[in-house]
């Protein structure tokens, strides 16, 4: 299975965020850009953060904020947002974050492949730092392995 | 054998951990069944787990266990994961 869509309204590169809050929230509002989910998601995977911790911070300069399938899903989609100036999450190993990915997935059962997609992304230890540096959407689908 | 990867919405996170653990338990040439779940579904799905992965931001809320509690840093550094399972397996 692919991983799920990412289409080039879903990609923001060196934009300004704050904090980690509005790094996730643009992260939302490319996910809503793109069609896969409505604008309550930010607050979700917002929340997903503030109830469990910066554990979506999963690899160094990683995060991958998600939250559970629900009505503020769409479809399933991906989102890539660069950082100008890297945030902290607040994770004890893997901060400070310059790339974060938005999922949203309609249903877990369907969902598992195509994580393994993305772990066939990241598994190449230099995708992180290629993404964090890509200057057109067109390179971050090339990395993503979304214009193949 | 089997082994629990959580995380808080049991569909990202634990997803990759799942992946990655399953790649690096097959190159060690040890089979498992290795479930990806949530907080909100341990206690059911970890019922038998010989071995939890996880970050180090749920090892308080998954509490006492019988099954050995693995703290992964990087979810993508299979290195880092063969490292650990294989010290707990070992």
């Amino acid at each position: 299975m692919p991983l799920p869509p990412l289409s080039e309204s879903a990609i923001i590169l060196g934009a300004d965020a704050a904090d980690w809050r509005e790094a996730v929230r643009l992260a939302g509002r490319a996910l809503v850009a793109s069609g896969a989910a409505r604008p309550g998601y930010a607050d979700e995977m917002i929340r997903m953060i503030d109830e469990h911790g910066p554990y979506v911070v999963i690899a160094p300069g990683l995060a991958l904020a998600h939250a559970r399938p629900g009505p503020e899903v769409l479809a399933d989609g991906l989102a890539v947002v660069t950082l100008a100036t890297p945030v902290a999450f607040g994770h004890p190993h893997n901060d400070p974050v310059s790339v974060v990915l938005g999922l949203a997935i309609s249903s877990v059962s369907a969902h598992l492949e195509s994580i393994a997609e993305l772990a066939n992304v990241f598994n190449d230890s230099s995708a992180i730092a290629d993404l964090a540096a890509a200057k057109t959407a067109d390179e971050v689908m090339r990395i993503m392995g979304s214009s193949e | 054998m089997k082994i629990v990867a959580i995380c808080g919405a049991g569909i990202g996170s634990s997803g990759i951990l799942k992946v990655n653990a399953e790649r690096v338990l097959k190159r060690l040439g040890l089979e498992a069944d290795v479930t990806a779940a949530h907080l909100g579904s341990l206690l059911t799905d970890s019922a038998d787990a010989q071995i939890i992965l996880t970050s180090a931001e749920f090892v308080d809320a998954i509490g006492k266990t019988f099954a050995d509690v693995i703290v992964i840093e990087n979810y993508f550094d299979t290195d880092e994961l063969s490292r650990k399972l294989e010290a707990a397996l070992g």
